[in-house]
């Protein structure tokens, strides 16, 4: 380790002494070069004294003014000072030599001199230059004079104790300051303390430098008769450039093959306006035949006016309603306001929301010609024949029958026309004459419960069959035309012994239906051919009795089939249903209804046609009668001829129900009928 | 079955609808230039008759163009100058990124503009066309002319709507083509015959408008663009029409009276050229200079029957025109200065009056109020501070009712501090059964020639008979009623006898002397033909049926509303005349 240390040492001084050497080289280059650099300085310095030499004292003053600075520069700077007094001996000399320069050359040449003036290079005793001066903490010295002799650390044994010592009783104590590079204390005179002050004032360090000399100003607005400058003018500024000439080839260039396009000129048409419709050809296109043109805003009406009449002003329930509506809802868009003069109209809140509602109608909305039906409602009404010229028919009620206390369900007149026979609800069944209105007889058939009557009276021989509880309800009761049988309706869902046709000569009865197709409401016989007529729910078969087959099956178009009625033709039937409407078959046309007639407001409850007169009327639960006029005719093509010439009224509606019953004279254009009210009325 | 599947949704229906999302991707644009194409080329969306079918099963809302329509738009030049001006907005970004100043400046100067001069020819192939749509267009020009300048739009539309107005303003008092005016709670509308169409424009108060949030003025924006090229070829046309000077000019005359020392002051000299037509107090040049219009006289054709009463109802028709026209001939009117100025200038000068204003209002008064010929005085304050004997001094509604009723009202009930009458809409024609205000009636008198002396008699007289017109309109109904009461009544003292009868009472032996049962033959006819009417009703098909009942129903909501509106009257009249009296007292 120790012969480490020693090789280390010993490099050390070795490495010591080389650089010793080289410093001491570079001590040697660089006094050469301080020696180029005042020749330089020499030269400079001469120029300045010669150029100034006439003006003479100005210079002298400067000298001494050097001279002055460098007095209160520093005590300690005695090479400098030493070496400027050669310098101007050299000036001296050299000034003969060097006569006619000019005065730019003056100007540089003293511009170096200050560069090299710098205060940095003023006191240079240490050569180590700008480093940590702690570097050298270990050492004895602290660097090296101009000369490469070593500066030696000034002998201190100051403490902090001597320094405080220091600090208290020496009075310069304030004005010392420590020069690290050669660790001696310095004490400021008086003139370094106040350009210290200065310095630190931020004032100019000379203290005869004004700041605020009267500026000359040398480039002003003023037009000067000499020029700034005496050059002449360069050859550039009166031969044509080259360059731009290139650059404007260039362009020319790319003008004449279109890559630049001129300038556009400022379009003057766009405002400009002409006879655009001048050329008027009438060249309509398709598009303009379909075009619709928007519609035209609605007029306005006495409300919007600013003074409208006063019924037009909203009371305050209408107020009170137009604010609780929905903006869509309303009527009126604003509320009508009255204001007492002109001068008083305020802006419309919502004119520019209005215009620009218009605006999105315009190119939103979907247009669409609507047919607008533009119809006298009078010329709707069909043209019927005038009830006048279908007379007769029955018009006024005359008679009242009385004498039932409960519904009377069904009637019927005799053949001749002179009794009237019914059935009631409370179990009796009466027998009246017509014209007198007279209740002849009475029949109590139901026993003491009261049960429905239906009754039928036979053409050829006035028999009544009525029919009433006998196990089972037998809802209605019907003759064939040559009296010998007689049907009765017995409804029952599940049996198919619904319909019996008894047989009066042999008093025998069959079952003609083997199998149950529905509910079967009424049955009826042809009055001329061996057909069979039979009203279930929803449709009326027929079967030809001879066949013994179905031929055809009506279609009602209705939900509840509640009666029907054969015409004595024996081509037509009307069926009442519960859902108010009658529909009139024509067999020979089709299954479906040829006419529906929704005159009732409530379910039809009975039908009948006349047996002679061409009439047929209709029942309903709302309480009245409706006579219809329904012409037949021979001639196949031709429709029947169907209209409605009498609404009789006179039953009172009971219980939700109107007219149960209605029956025809046999011979007189008369009607009965039989209500819920307990009456029957026959209108003549 | 052999043969390809047909495939659902290609046939029919569909292929003549396209949704307005595939039509803007047809034509590579983006929704709001698709908008403004539309609203350029007038195209708007159809609603197909079955939207299902034509929506391929889906019931969203869409909305569909016709397909046609689309590729009619797919050869519009000014698809390309949209896509245009997007490039270049894009560049003008770039450009302003880079903040290259002297490109913007470069882009600035080319930006692409476009004319809609072919739009307007091809959607209006004729000037009557053109003329017929032109409601809108000037409605919107008046509202474009009274926005302030703040940023709203573009200044120079504002100028160009102005300009375009005061010239369409100053064509209608050239040809005395106003028709019809109306004070509205929105602003006035005008009505004019300008060959053979009438035309209605609205036009604001002169407010500041409150700019509302929701409106996009874009849209605005690009129907103001489109109405006033089209204002501007219909404006041509009609100077030319009439052999004026179009751009307008003053008349030299009138110029020369115009001038005035202070005119410098009032605006540049520019500026001042609009401002003074915009007063409109002053006759515009002709080309061609005749002393006076020579007016088209009716050649006479022999006609016969139905013809010659159409043909005299016609000439009566026109000569109340040439009356209407020439109704404040003579007249000279005065604008106090808060009255509208514009307005009342307008259809003063539309009807042949002389009209002028103070000089500080506006430029372009042509006398003072010192003028002694001065016939009429417009104020709209309770009372005028000077007043001169020689003239009337009136509110402004006169004027406008006068020009409605057709003739020279009373002044009477105009004068400063009276309550005015109604100011009825023009507009409103009445027919049989609709109700009528009473002023209106008045005014129709007046019309007639009937004295005022004797109106406020006529006025209650008339009333009466309207009242008993309704009363009988209501009678029709009742008198079925009545009938049947009277069955019924029958019908009761038959029950009574009856249940007499059946209670097994002797009747009364009494005998009363029989009442004449007065036949009313025609009303008996009338009671035949209401129930034969019911008869053939109950006939009716369903269809006609269910539009019969339709338009009954808007007959009597009809009937029932105008009973509203007397109630309403009549309340108010009785009550006016209850304070009328206790004042009196």
């Amino acid at each position: 380790m120790k012969k480490v240390r020693e090789k280390t040492a010993k490099k050390r001084s070795k490495e010591e002494e080389e650089e010793e050497e080289e410093q001491i080289f570079n001590f040697k280059d660089k006094p050469a070069g301080k020696e180029e650099e005042d020749e330089d300085l020499s030269d400079s310095e001469e120029s300045v004294f010669s150029g100034l030499e006439d003006s003479g004292s100005d210079s002298e003053e400067d000298e001494k003014e050097s001279d002055d600075n460098d007095d209160e520069d520093d005590d300690d700077v005695t090479a400098v000072e030493s070496k400027q007094p050669k310098q101007t001996e050299e000036e001296e000399e050299k000034e003969e030599v060097v006569g006619g320069v000019t005065e730019r050359e003056e100007e540089e040449k003293k511009e170096d001199e200050y560069e090299h003036d710098s205060s940095d290079e003023e006191d240079i005793r240490n050569t180590v230059g700008n480093i940590p001066m702690e570097w050298y903490k270990d050492f004895p010295h602290i660097g090296y004079n101009l000369d490469g002799k070593k500066i030696f650390k000034p002998i201190r044994n100051k403490d902090e104790l001597d320094d405080f010592l220091d600090k208290m009783e020496n009075p310069d104590y304030w004005r010392t300051v420590h020069d690290k590079q050669t660790g001696s204390d310095i004490v400021l005179s008086d003139e370094q303390v106040e350009l210290v002050n200065r310095l630190q004032k931020g004032q100019f360090g000379d203290v005869n430098f004004n700041e605020y000399q009267p500026s000359v100003e040398f480039f002003s607005s003023d037009v000067m008769i000499h020029p700034v400058t005496n050059r002449p003018a360069d050859k550039r500024s009166f031969i044509p450039s080259l360059i731009e000439k290139e650059k404007v080839s260039k362009l020319v260039h790319a003008i004449k093959m279109g890559w630049i396009k001129p300038r556009r000129v400022e379009d003057d048409t766009r405002g400009r306006f002409y006879d655009l419709w001048a050329g008027e050809d009438s060249s309509i296109l398709g598009r303009h035949k379909m075009h619709l043109p928007a519609p035209k805003i609605p007029l306005p009406g006495h409300q919007e006016s600013y003074n409208p009449p006063p019924e037009y002003l909203f009371t305050e329930e209408e107020l009170a309603l137009w604010e609780q509506q929905d903006a869509s809802d309303r009527k009126l868009p604003f509320v009508p306001v009255k204001f007492s003069s002109l001068r008083q109209v305020p802006a419309f809140s919502r004119f520019i929301h209005e215009r620009f509602e218009r605006c999105l109608d315009l190119y939103l909305c979907p247009r669409q010609r609507k047919m607008r039906v533009n119809v006298n409602p009078e010329d709707l009404i069909p043209k019927l024949p005038k009830p006048k010229d279908l007379q007769p028919f029955p018009t006024t009620q005359s008679l009242v029958y009385r004498g039932h206390s409960g519904l009377v369900r069904s009637i019927s007149v005799s053949p001749s026309g002179q009794w009237l026979a019914s059935g009631s609800d409370d179990g009796s069944v009466r027998f009246w004459e017509v014209c007198s209105s007279r209740c002849m007889k009475t029949v109590q058939v139901g026993g003491a419960v009261k049960r429905p009557v239906c009754l039928s009276t036979c053409r050829p021989h006035s028999y009544v069959a009525s029919s009433c509880e006998c196990g089972r309800a037998v809802h209605q009761v019907a003759w064939h035309a040559k009296g010998d049988y007689l049907a009765s309706v017995m409804p029952d869902h599940s049996s198919h012994l619904q319909v019996l046709i008894h047989q009066l000569s042999r008093r025998r009865s069959q079952n003609p239906f083997r199998k149950n197709k529905g509910l079967v409401q009424c049955v009826s016989f042809h009055p001329v051919r061996p057909y069979f007529f039979v009203a279930t729910q929803r449709s009326v078969r027929i079967y030809n009795l001879v066949k013994q087959e179905m031929t055809k099956k009506l279609q009602a178009n209705s939900k509840w089939i509640s009666s029907m009625a054969v015409h004595p033709g024996g081509d037509h039937v009307i069926c009442g249903s519960y859902d108010c409407r009658l529909s009139w078959f024509d067999l020979d046309l089709s299954t479906k209804p040829y006419k529906m007639l929704r005159h009732h407001k409530k379910a039809v409850r009975g039908a009948a046609y006349h047996r002679s007169y061409p009439l047929f009327a209709s029942a309903s639960d709302d309480g009245s009668v409706i006579v219809c006029h329904g012409t037949v005719y021979n001639d196949l093509m031709q429709n029947p001829l169907i209209v409605p010439v009498k609404v009789l009224r006179g039953h009172v509606i009971t219980h939700d129900l109107g007219v149960l019953d209605v029956t025809f004279h046999p011979t007189q254009p008369w009607v009965f009928s039989s209500g819920a009210d307990a009456t029957i009325r026959l209108f003549t | 079955m052999g043969g390809l599947q047909k495939k659902k949704y290609e046939r029919g229906s569909v292929t003549n609808y396209i949704t307005r999302n595939k039509a803007r991707k047809k034509l590579r644009l983006s929704l709001p230039d698709f908008r403004r194409l539309c609203i350029l080329k007038g195209i708007y969306p159809h609603e197909p008759k079955h939207k299902k079918k034509v929506n391929k099963g889906s019931t969203a809302p869409r909305t569909f163009y016709l397909i046609k329509d689309i590729r009619f738009l797919l050869h519009e030049p000014i698809v390309g100058k949209f896509r245009d001006y997007k490039v270049f907005v894009r560049k003008l970004k770039k450009a302003y990124g880079k903040t290259e100043w002297s490109a913007v400046e470069r882009l600035r100067e080319n930006k692409p503009t476009y004319k809609l001069d072919h739009i307007i020819k091809e959607r209006y192939p004729s000037f009557i066309d053109a003329l017929r749509d032109i409601d809108d267009a000037l409605c919107m020009c008046f509202l474009f002319s009274t926005f302030a300048r703040t940023g709203k739009c573009h200044v120079q539309t504002i100028q160009l709507c102005r300009r375009l107005t005061v010239e369409w303003m100053n064509y209608v008092v050239a040809a005395r083509a106003l028709r019809k005016v109306f004070i509205s709670i929105k602003g006035i509308y005008y009505q004019a015959e300008v060959m053979g169409q009438l035309i209605t424009w609205l036009v604001p108060y002169q407010f500041s408008h409150d700019h509302p949030t929701d409106v996009d003025y874009r849209v605005m924006a690009t129907f103001t663009e489109l109405y006033t090229t089209l204002l501007g070829f219909i404006n041509f046309r009609l100077y030319h029409s009439l052999n004026l000077l179009y751009p307008p000019k003053l008349d030299s005359k009138a110029e020369c009276e115009l001038k005035e020392e202070n005119e410098e002051d009032y605006a540049l000299n520019s500026e001042c050229y609009l401002e003074k037509l915009s007063a409109l107090s002053a006759s515009l040049a002709r080309m061609v200079s005749s002393a006076e219009e020579e007016e088209a006289q009716l050649d006479q054709f022999p006609v016969e029957g139905e013809d010659m009463e159409k043909l005299e109802a016609r000439e009566r028709e026109q000569k109340e025109q040439e009356a209407q026209k020439k109704l404040f001939d003579g007249l000279k009117f005065f604008l106090n200065r808060e009255v509208p100025r514009e307005s009342l200038a307008f259809i003063i000068r539309c009807f042949g009056g002389e009209v002028s204003w103070d000089k500080s209002v506006c430029i372009g008064s042509t006398y003072e109020v010192t003028e002694e010929t001065i016939t009429h005085h417009i104020v709209d304050r309770p009372n005028a501070s000077t007043q001169y004997i020689n003239r009337y001094y009136i509110q402004p509604q006169w004027v406008y009712d006068c020009i409605n009723a057709k003739i020279v009202l009373p002044v009477e009930d105009y004068f400063l501090g009276v309550t005015l009458p109604p100011h009825l809409s023009p507009f409103v024609e009445e027919k049989e059964g609709d109700y009528m205000p009473p002023e209106k009636v008045k005014i129709m008198a007046l019309q007639r020639g009937e004295k005022p002396a004797q109106e406020q008699e006529d006025e209650e007289e008339e009333d009466e008979d309207e009242d008993e017109e309704e009363e009988e309109d209501d009678n029709d109904d009742e008198e079925e009623d009545e009938e049947e009461d009277e069955e019924e009544s029958e019908e009761k003292n038959l029950k009574k006898m009856e249940k007499q009868r059946s209670q097994g009472k002797s009747l009364q032996v009494k005998v009363t002397p029989g009442k004449m049962k007065v036949e009313n033959p025609e009303r008996l006819e009338q009671e035949e033909k209401a129930e034969e009417k019911r008869l053939a009703i109950m006939m009716m098909k369903k269809k006609e049926k269910y539009l019969y009942d339709k338009i009954m129903f808007g007959k009597k909501r009809k009937i029932r509303e105008a009973n509203k509106l007397t109630a309403k009257r009549k309340a108010h009249d009785d009550a006016e005349k209850a304070n009328k009296k206790k004042t009196r007292k």
